[in-house]
């Protein structure tokens, strides 16, 4: 997708697979793809807005629109914006592209629900680098002090954003402590692992207090040795060569 | 419909007691709050349904970004703070998560304008009309009294999408009285004339009216508007105002390069030029002090507009273009 476009973010897309393989596909979330706007559904609200290619990838797998759909992503004309956008294809809960609103639009959607008296869970899938955005910590504290329990977020824990590598940028850890300290359950797994990511799902379902929050540490561009860890791949779609060399890889 | 008995009232005073109507005439609302409720008067809201009342603390992205989820939900989502902070401190979630999805979340401010008096200039919104005017598909009101203001929030709550309504912090005149009913999107005649017009907004229509009577004594009919809502703009009544009466003075509480006048000036400029004149904050901003102290030094008062209602009708030209 971001080669046909020339153009995209598929650092943070490659690093996020497994953690949306885990929500959509490991028996995570309760979603139908015929039923879009099920009042029921659990939300998953992509706050690094940036990373549409894996999103649309999976919104698509899943049912929710043709997969042949995804190569026009990015061109005049298509559905499928470079940031997440909401009413544009079924499936997106909500727009973003600014960094660091995901976490209040979630909050909204569950202060409804519990007027509504609905059961529904809202996942929350946050870069490290938008951890720098303040807004994000006036969320985590609102959060802990409505005791979202239904809430989840996820921090791809990449260590690197657009310009350089998170630790060189703005330090945002000890992350789980600081987490902790907004009255937020943590949970730290290996972000490349389903069966780990499904596990941690499955114990922050089981806390019925706080909201939780799962740290999954991944690597940039994971499964392209070219893109891993590689600050440079954060904003830019690979040429043919490239390209070629990625499917080759991620293929083995 | 002109200045009754009522005791003056504040803009503001409008929200809390309107809100808790409407959710009790079964209208699905929800407030939510920046710690500046009492002043704003959503805390009324609080009292009766304190379930649907959500206090963010002092933050205001936050708020939008609660209202925004809310609203998708299906909520009338109702947030407020002052002026300065709303679109000031949030104008970026504002735009990313209510002006580019549409959703039902109905933003009121308070404190607008320099008649938030001793606070000084940072508590002063004279830039929020411009902000929340560059958006596209926000509706923007500016009530001219707690009659209108009332009404506002009340058509807000009912139409469907965004919308940014500025209240004021003093007691102002009421011109309105309940036979009056306010439209979205339409410019409001309360005096007739030809001569020229005074398109005022907000605190600055009661100003333009004295204006309009000091100006009869001499002779000069004025045509005033109220222009309540800046967004959708009701440029059918502009344009033939400009048209009609062949010279426009706008009045507002906001700076004038970027407001009322600007909005006005780019209209009647590409389709019925007329000589303008602008009655508002000049590229500057105020000080502490009274309120009422302060619309004088400032010249947002019935004088500057009498004073740029002559200037504007001295460059008439004989054969009705621009001198």
């Amino acid at each position: 997708m971001t080669s046909e476009a020339q153009s995209g973010h598929p650092g943070g897309s490659l690093s996020s697979v497994e953690i949306l393989c885990a929500l959509y596909f490991g028996g995570v979330l309760r979603h139908d793809p015929k039923l879009p706007d099920w009042p029921d559904r659990d939300r998953f609200v992509l706050s690094k807005g940036h990373c549409t290619p894996v999103y649309y990838a999976a919104l698509a797998e899943a049912g929710y629109f043709p997969v042949d759909e995804l190569l026009t992503f990015r061109k005049l004309n298509s559905r499928l914006q470079g940031h997440s956008k909401i009413n544009t294809v079924p499936g997106i809960e909500m727009s973003a592209g600014s960094l660091g609103q995901g976490l209040s639009y979630s909050i909204g959607q569950l202060l409804a629900a519990r007027l509504d008296g609905r059961d529904y869970r809202v996942y929350c899938l946050m870069g490290d680098g938008e951890c720098q955005e303040g807004q994000v910590w006036e969320a985590l504290m609102c959060a802990g002090y409505y005791k979202l329990d239904r809430l989840t977020a996820i921090i791809d824990r990449n260590g690197v954003q657009n310009d350089w590598f998170v630790k060189d940028t703005m330090e945002i850890d000890p992350l789980d402590a600081k987490f902790e300290a907004f009255g937020w359950h943590v949970q730290t797994v290996d972000g490349h692992d389903v069966q780990q990511l499904i596990d941690a799902f499955e114990a922050a379902k089981g806390v019925t207090d706080r909201p939780s929050a799962i740290i999954a540490k991944t690597v940039k561009g994971k499964g392209v040795s070219f893109m891993e860890n590689n600050p440079d791949w954060h904003g830019k779609g690979p040429n043919k060569e490239q390209l070629a060399q990625a499917l080759a890889e991620i293929g083995e | 419909m002109t200045v009754g008995a009522a005791p003056p009232a504040a803009t503001r005073e409008a929200l809390g007691p309107t809100l808790v109507k409407l959710a009790q005439d079964g209208v699905d609302i929800v407030v939510v709050d920046a710690d500046l409720g009492k002043s704003t008067t959503s805390r009324e809201f609080e009292k009766v349904f304190p379930d649907r009342f959500f206090t963010v603390g002092i933050a205001e992205q936050n708020m939008i970004g609660v209202s925004a989820g809310l609203a998708a939900a299906g909520k009338v989502a109702f947030c407020s703070t002052f002026g300065v902070f709303m679109p000031g401190r949030c104008f970026d979630q504002i735009r990313v998560s209510v002006a580019q999805t549409g959703l039902n979340v109905k933003m009121v401010s308070s404190h607008g304008g320099i008649s938030v008096g001793e606070d000084g200039i940072s508590a002063m919104a004279i830039e929020d009309l411009a902000l929340m005017c560059s958006l596209a598909g926000v509706n923007v009101i500016v009530p001219a009294d707690v009659v209108e203001a009332r009404q506002a929030i009340e058509v807000a709550a009912r139409t469907p999408g965004p919308f940014y309504i500025r209240t004021g912090r003093p007691k102002v005149p009421v011109i309105y009285d309940d036979s009056y009913t306010f439209e979205l999107g339409k410019a409001h005649e309360l005096r007739a004339g030809n001569d020229v017009s005074i398109i005022a907004t907000g605190i600055l229509v009661k100003p333009a009216l004295d204006a309009a009577a000091t100006l009869a004594q001499e002779g000069i009919e004025a045509r005033v508007l109220n222009l309540a809502t800046l967004r959708p703009l009701d440029e059918e009544s502009i344009v033939r105002a400009a048209r009609e009466t062949g010279a426009i003075v706008t009045a507002e509480e906001h700076q004038v390069h970027m407001g009322v006048a600007a909005l006005v000036s780019q209209l009647v400029g590409s389709k019925y030029p007329v000589p303008m004149g602008a009655v508002g904050m000049k590229d500057r901003y105020a000080e502490s002090g009274k309120w009422d102290e302060l619309m004088e030094k400032y010249g947002l008062n019935a004088e500057t507009i009498v004073r740029e209602a002559k200037a504007v009708i001295a460059r008439k030209g004989s054969d009705g273009r621009i001198r």
